[in-house]
């Protein structure tokens, strides 16, 4: 009964901001034409969704391509509302007990250099993903670790078999990075190809990318989605500093940027446009992190990690920061609002979460005295972007220094950043972020397991009780058996074994012109990117 | 007429003697007002800097959230910023942070060109003529982007923004000083210490090194007042001293960005912070310059 009442409860939460948003074009008629110009405030690693993970190549890129299933556009926010986008009909229920899913195949979609799709273009998209051959680069195959095979028993039906049956599965098919690239390109150019190169189903053909400048698409007239897409085309417009993308919007040399802004821009451009200017907020899929180096002494002890936690405010951090940064939302490891996640009374029971900060605080000193590391001094590394890392990182400062930490910051550039991070472990505590698309727990907690077996765990551990728990937990079909065993699993990620923690989830705010009308913004900053359904109101404009 | 032959006026002599101090720094500060304006904005920021916690009205680094964005006012003189922290208080910790690396940055620099200008003027030949090819290279290099590489190349944090400030300044100050060296290698005295088979450390130090400290000193307070500039583009840029340090080019960055329009005491004040000390410093440098120079002072 609990778990239906707060999945209502996150229904309605997450349908808030939609319904907002959407409210403004619903009844209304799109008109086509029109160029959209956005701002992208980070670069093109390649054009290969299925290695990269940066918004900066989804929003130019995704236009041009399709996936076999997506977020419904109309209902971004929902983390289970799925649609066909090359599939005909509703996305398939698992049959065999949870074993099989069958997929039946547009027949009337052609990529851009006119060879038609079948399903042997998505059978060997998958494969590239999941399976790829040895040396080529796949960031998300751990995703799909329950499929055991895809199989195309004609040329219009794509079959996965899974291993066991995992609610984790169809999330991670509806992933945006999941292109669906044509097996004759990826047979006849080989799979580094589509780093430099495209090729696509998508609303929008390629016409010209200036590194540095831009990104520019026109229309697909042969586009499968009948009468779309409404704009004659679009322009992503690099723009890296944030000053530069927000004076673009007031400008109107630009109509919107997809990431979001801090919540002090917003009312700037609110103040100057007025109703020019029109909102959207969200609840982002984004945990900022912090992670202790289980290598490096004293974080091996889980009294200083335990006491790193217990300092931090975070009832206070989520009133104040999100006057300043784009956090918000006090959370444990799943996303806010999700029926996996817990409740204000469950985080309550969990260090660093309890509502009395003098009391947390007293017992952080105790540990760090118990433990012989009282005015333990280290750097706490962090990435050299101003939202929310800065913001965030002077304010984890400020909370360490009030249980007598003495803690300075080392602010890298991204890739030195990584660099220290993902490959040297040089760093004593870090700032990071657990940044997902699909709101799918199950998959996106996996940065707590052991760094053996996740790929994105830094903080440099092996716990396999972790790793039990988590497999357990992925097979478990039952919703209610899943969420007693993920309280498990973050009360000894948080606070137990005190692994690493979460500062706040953030916060996506999204302000663009009034005349950009159809895009409803998702939990992520990678959804809901097609821009299919995106039109220019002229009377607005 | 020998030098036996010069005679000291006594009365000349005792006139000197006779003038007090206070008379003489009024007349000093009447010959050059505005040496003097920077000599204030100086001795405002050196005293700022050593009694910071004596005379700062609060903790700089502190965050109270319930004071976020408070405009200048009786409690806040010059407002606080996003996080509540007092910016007075930030400015005044901040005078630390740039007259530490300003000073720091400027001595080293000046006394590594002061060695290698003197010594490459004294040797001469192909020692002369490497030292001011690989100067030449430096030179080549605008002042910031030199820095930029080299912080780029070492890492931020305040050791890393000394070395590359200090870099740039080193060619430069070489140059100078050793275009003053080159005359005084020339002149009899130093012939004559030849003759009398010092060597040549006794020669640079005690002969040559003393007649050039005049450019050197002027360097130096040339130097400090880039060296605080440089410092604010490095923090500004991100390369430089990191949060919750109170540093200017800092706060004007954290502040110029996001709250330009509206708390815009956040960025303008130590924005007016940099430009006085780096004006300061400049005016000082200048009327040092002129007093010190014969030439300038005849005129």
């Amino acid at each position: 009964m609990r778990f239906l009442k707060s999945t209502l409860v996150v229904s309605f939460a997450l349908g808030l901001a939609a319904a907002w948003a959407g409210g403004a074009a619903a009844g209304e008629t799109p008109v086509r034409g029109g160029i959209l110009k956005f701002v992208v405030g980070s670069k093109i690693p390649s054009y290969d969704a299925h290695m990269e993970s940066t918004f900066g190549m989804i929003h130019p890129i995704r236009p041009f391509y399709s996936l076999l299933i997506r977020v419904n556009p109309e209902n971004p926010s929902s983390p289970t509302d799925f649609v066909c986008d090359l599939c005909e009909g509703d996305v398939p229920a698992a049959t065999n007990n949870g074993l099989t899913y069958t997929f039946k195949i547009r027949k009337d979609v052609k990529f851009h250099d006119g060879t038609p799709l079948t399903a042997h273009d998505i059978k060997a998209t998958f494969d590239k993903i999941i399976f790829p051959p040895e040396g080529v680069p796949s960031t998300r195959k751990a995703f799909f670790s329950s499929l055991d095979s895809t199989t195309v028993p004609d040329d219009y039906t794509l079959v996965f078999n899974m291993k066991y049956a995992s609610g984790a599965f169809l999330p991670a098919v509806a992933a945006p990075y999941n292109f669906v690239y044509s097996k004759k390109d990826l047979d006849e150019n080989g799979y580094a190809w589509h780093q430099k190169n495209i090729n696509g189903t998508g609303a929008f053909t390629f016409v010209e990318h200036k590194p540095g400048a831009y990104v520019e698409g026109k229309r697909y007239e042969n586009y499968h989605h009948e009468g779309k897409p409404y704009l004659d085309g679009f322009r992503a417009i690099s723009a890296p500093k944030m000053a530069v993308r927000l004076q673009a919007i007031r400008g109107n040399r630009a109509a919107i940027e997809f990431r979001g802004f801090p919540p002090k821009a917003r009312d700037d451009l609110v103040k100057a446009l007025g109703d020019k200017i029109v909102v959207q907020e969200s609840d982002w899929n984004c945990a900022l992190q912090f992670l202790p180096n289980h290598r490096r002494k004293p974080f091996d002890d889980v009294r200083v990690r335990r006491a790193l936690t217990l300092a931090v405010d975070r009832r206070a951090g989520s009133k104040y920061l999100s006057k300043i940064a784009i956090v918000k939302t006090m959370g444990g490891v799943v996303f806010p609002g999700h029926p996996l996640a817990a409740t204000e009374e469950e985080l309550s029971k969990i260090a660093g979460y309890w509502p009395s900060i003098e009391k947390s605080r007293a017992e952080a000193k105790r540990l760090l005295k118990e433990a012989g590391a009282e005015g333990l001094e280290f750097v706490l590394l962090n990435r050299g972007v101003d939202q929310p890392y800065r913001v965030v990182g002077t304010w984890l400062i400020d909370q360490f220094k009030k249980v007598g930490l003495k803690v300075t910051q080392n602010v890298l550039p991204s890739p030195a950043f990584y660099d220290a991070v993902r490959k040297k472990h040089d760093f004593d505590v870090t700032v990071y972020f657990n940044c997902q698309s699909i709101v799918n727990p199950l998959a996106d907690v996996s940065a707590y397991i052991s760094d053996d077996i996740a790929g994105n765990n830094y903080a440099g551990y092996q716990d396999r009780t972790m790793d039990k728990l988590f497999d357990q937990m992925n097979r478990a079909s039952d919703p209610a058996e899943q969420r007693r065993i993920m309280r498990l699993y973050e009360k000894r990620a948080l606070d137990e074994e005190a692994l690493q923690f979460i500062t706040l989830w953030w916060y996506k705010i999204n302000p663009h012109r009034s005349y950009v009308k159809g895009w409803k913004i998702a939990p992520s900053h990678y959804l809901n990117q097609h821009l299919d359904n995106v039109w220019l109101d002229p009377d607005l404009m | 007429m020998t030098v036996s032959d010069v005679r000291i006026d006594p009365d000349a002599e005792r006139a000197v003697e006779r003038t007090p101090r206070p008379a003489a720094l009024l007349g000093l500060i009447a010959r050059y007002p505005l040496g003097a304006a920077g000599a204030f904005v100086v001795l405002v920021m050196i005293f700022a800097a050593v009694f910071a916690e004596a005379i700062a009205p609060y903790d700089p680094e502190d965050n109270a959230f319930e004071y976020m964005f408070t405009p200048p006012g009786a409690q806040f003189w010059l407002g606080t910023d996003d996080f509540g922290r007092d910016i007075l208080s930030r400015i005044i910790h901040g005078a630390r942070t740039a007259l530490f690396v300003g000073f720091v940055a400027a001595v080293i620099g000046a006394t590594g060109g002061l060695v290698l200008g003197v010594a490459s003027a004294y040797f001469g030949g192909w020692f002369d003529l490497i030292i001011q090819r690989v100067m030449d290279v430096f030179m080549a290099f605008p002042l910031i982007i030199l820095a930029l590489a080299v912080v780029a190349v070492l890492g931020p944090g305040i050791d890393k923004v000394i070395i590359a400030i200090t870099i740039p300044f080193i060619p430069q100050c070489a140059r100078v000083v050793r275009s003053s060296a080159l005359a005084i290698r020339e002149m009899p005295y130093v012939d004559a210490a030849r003759a009398c088979g010092f060597s040549h450390a006794r020669i640079i130090l005690r002969h040559m090194v003393p007649n050039v400290m005049a450019p050197y000193l002027i360097m130096i307070t040339a130097f400090v007042g880039q060296a605080i500039l440089l410092e604010a583009v490095l923090a500004f840029l991100g390369l430089g001293v990191q949060e919750p340090t109170a540093a200017w080019g800092l706060m004007l960055k954290s502040g110029a960005e996001e709250y330009a329009e509206s708390a815009p005491w956040i960025p303008i004040f130590p924005g007016l912070a940099i430009s006085l000390a780096v004006f300061g410093f400049n005016l000082f440098g200048d009327a040092l310059r002129d007093a010190l120079d014969p030439k300038l002072r005849a005129q």
